[in-house]
């Protein structure tokens, strides 16, 4: 599974908003102070976020969801639903929290000693941090795929493979070979691959690489996947090949996308949440985000005015 | 709503070079119509040839601003409210265009007129010329200030302009009946009527604009500009919604 290569992170990272808080950035002139006590206060008193953050056909619901790091709490009470065959993007500044939130979705965190998760998260009416639930068996039903490409260093036949092997997917070799196909078809390579599947993943372009990604995350075929920035070591072409490809995968996927380009949030997405401070602060039909956002921090957020 | 405050400065300045330079068509535009009024109304043919033949500096403005909106466009890609000044520039530039147009149509119509006729009549064609003139105004304030209340005020103004226009058309047709002598002069007057009505329309679609700008409603066509302002403008994002269905509650 594309899971295995869990990456390392740092919690101090990307949840310590009192380092963050406490930091002004770059380009903090007097005139740009935001009162970030204000904002906290106002944040601590939000209850749940503004708009829509609940819809009627759910693939994944999460309700009341608190993420520590140690001490450190990363999330305050996340609100979501996530709609079925729907790409929703999750935008918000460095360390809100919407990474620690996505490796939420699939038991991620597990990985990290200190982190400790709360609340109810559904998947299909499933409760999936429930003791008897099987992170392996989950993370083949909410695939991830990462921001740097990291196929296997074996060949681009074998790291399609990895998972269906893994999981017994497949009975024979011919069925294998199907399924190989089908994954690198549905993740727009099939073409540019088919004479070289025998050769090692890594010596793909860095695009053809995120695409094998793709094609190893739903080779299993996932219902859930999950993308943490899945574009940002990319050139634009790649990009724009990447983008199409999610579109297309809607049909059959569930589709829930980190991004820090919220031009690429707006292109993609038909549902945005806006995360800010480990606080889930906006959730809309993207349309609405980008046109007019209800909430004053999504819209300094998105036209550029944090300081 | 606030144009400043972008983490690049340059943005910020940026935006307020665009908005100022639209306000200064305003101006412009505003200026000219009260030129040309007073020419016709007063009879000055100086001033009519003056505004008659001058638009040069306006249509160049128009297509400055127009310019520069695609280059922030392009360059910037603003989003939320940036995206909607800009829209809003674009849109109100093109209305405040025509209107100076319209208002160089009044003075070359003052210039081939030179007899208003009956007081009555330069009374009404006074009268309707400053509600129309008055309403320019307000609808440029508002949109100085981003003052969308103020904007849904002076947009149902409107009204009262149309019914002005009503007036005076059954005024003159009256007078052209009587004696069609009288038809030359009065569809003159009549043409500086329509030209007053329709300021004062493209006035009310710039005061439209300020909504979108200001709270991201279009309310264009639809009459549901008569409906704001009735309700509670209170801006405060985190108050503005909280959804009422679906408690978070844990199944």
């Amino acid at each position: 599974m594309s899971n295995a290569t869990a990456t390392t992170l740092d919690p101090n990272d990307l949840v310590n908003h009192d380092a963050e808080t406490a930091a002004p950035k770059k380009g903090s002139v007097a005139e740009q102070q935001v009162d970030i006590t204000e904002v906290i206060k106002e944040l601590e008193n939000l209850t749940q976020p503004v708009g829509q953050p609940f819809v009627e056909d759910q693939k994944f619901k999460t309700r009341h969801v608190d993420v520590f790091y140690d001490k450190t709490q990363a999330i305050f009470d996340a609100n979501l639903d996530i709609g079925r065959n729907e790409v929703i993007s999750m935008i918000g500044p460095s360390g809100c929290g919407k990474s620690t939130y996505l490796r939420c979705l699939n038991r991620m965190n597990d990985t990290i000693p200190i982190c400790r998760v709360t609340g109810d998260l559904l998947l299909d009416d499933e409760n999936i941090y429930d003791k008897n639930q099987d992170p392996v068996l989950l993370r083949a039903r909410v695939g991830m795929v990462f921001q740097k490409p990291n196929p296997f260093p074996k060949s681009i036949y074998d790291n399609v493979a990895y998972g269906p092997r893994l999981h017994g997917l497949a009975s024979n070799r011919s069925e294998l070979d199907e399924i190989v196909e089908e994954s690198l078809t549905k993740a727009g390579l099939f073409k540019e691959v088919k004479d070289r599947l025998q050769t090692p993943g890594t010596g793909l372009s860095g695009g053809q690489q995120q695409r094998l990604c793709i094609a190893r995350a739903i080779a299993v075929s996932p219902e859930v996947i999950l993308m943490d920035e899945p574009t940002s070591a990319l050139d634009p072409i790649a990009t724009a090949t990447i983008e199409e490809l999610i579109d297309e995968l809607r049909e059959s996927f569930t589709i829930c996308i980190v991004t820090h380009s919220m031009q690429q949030a707006a292109r993609i997405s038909q549902r945005t949440a806006y995360f800010h401070m480990g606080y889930l602060v906006e959730v809309n039909e993207t349309s609405t985000v980008f046109t007019n956002p209800e909430h004053q921090l999504t819209e300094n957020y998105i036209t550029g005015r944090f300081g | 709503m606030e144009i400043g405050q972008h983490t690049s400065q340059q943005y910020d300045q940026e935006l307020e070079e665009v908005r100022n330079m639209a306000l200064q068509m305003g101006g412009m535009v505003e200026d000219r119509l009260s030129k040309a009024l007073r020419a016709l109304i007063e009879n000055d043919s100086q001033l009519a040839e003056q505004v008659a033949y001058s638009d040069q500096q306006v249509n160049n403005l128009e297509i400055q601003i127009d310019e520069a909106c695609i280059q922030i466009i392009a360059r910037r890609q603003p989003a939320a409210g940036d995206l909607r000044l800009l829209i809003s520039l674009i849109k109100s530039v093109t209305d405040l265009e025509r209107i100076g147009d319209e208002a160089e149509k009044i003075a070359r119509h003052s210039l081939s007129s030179n007899n208003l006729g009956s007081g009555s009549l330069h009374a009404s064609l006074r009268h309707l010329g400053h509600c129309v003139r008055d309403m320019l105004r307000d609808s440029l304030d508002a949109m100085a200030r981003m003052d969308s209340q103020k904007a849904v005020d002076v947009a149902k103004s409107d009204e009262i302009i149309d019914s002005e226009f009503d007036n005076l058309s059954r005024e003159l047709l009256t007078r052209m009946m009587e004696d069609p002598r009288n038809i030359k002069g009065s569809l003159n007057v009549m043409w500086c009527a329509r030209s007053l009505e329709r300021i004062g329309d493209h006035s009310r679609n710039i005061c439209e604009y300020v909504v979108y700008l200001v709270e991201g409603k279009d309310v264009r066509h639809s009459g549901s500009i008569n409906t704001i302002g009735e309700g509670d403008h209170d801006h405060d994002a985190a108050n503005t919604n909280a959804n009422p269905s679906a408690p978070p509650s844990a199944s």
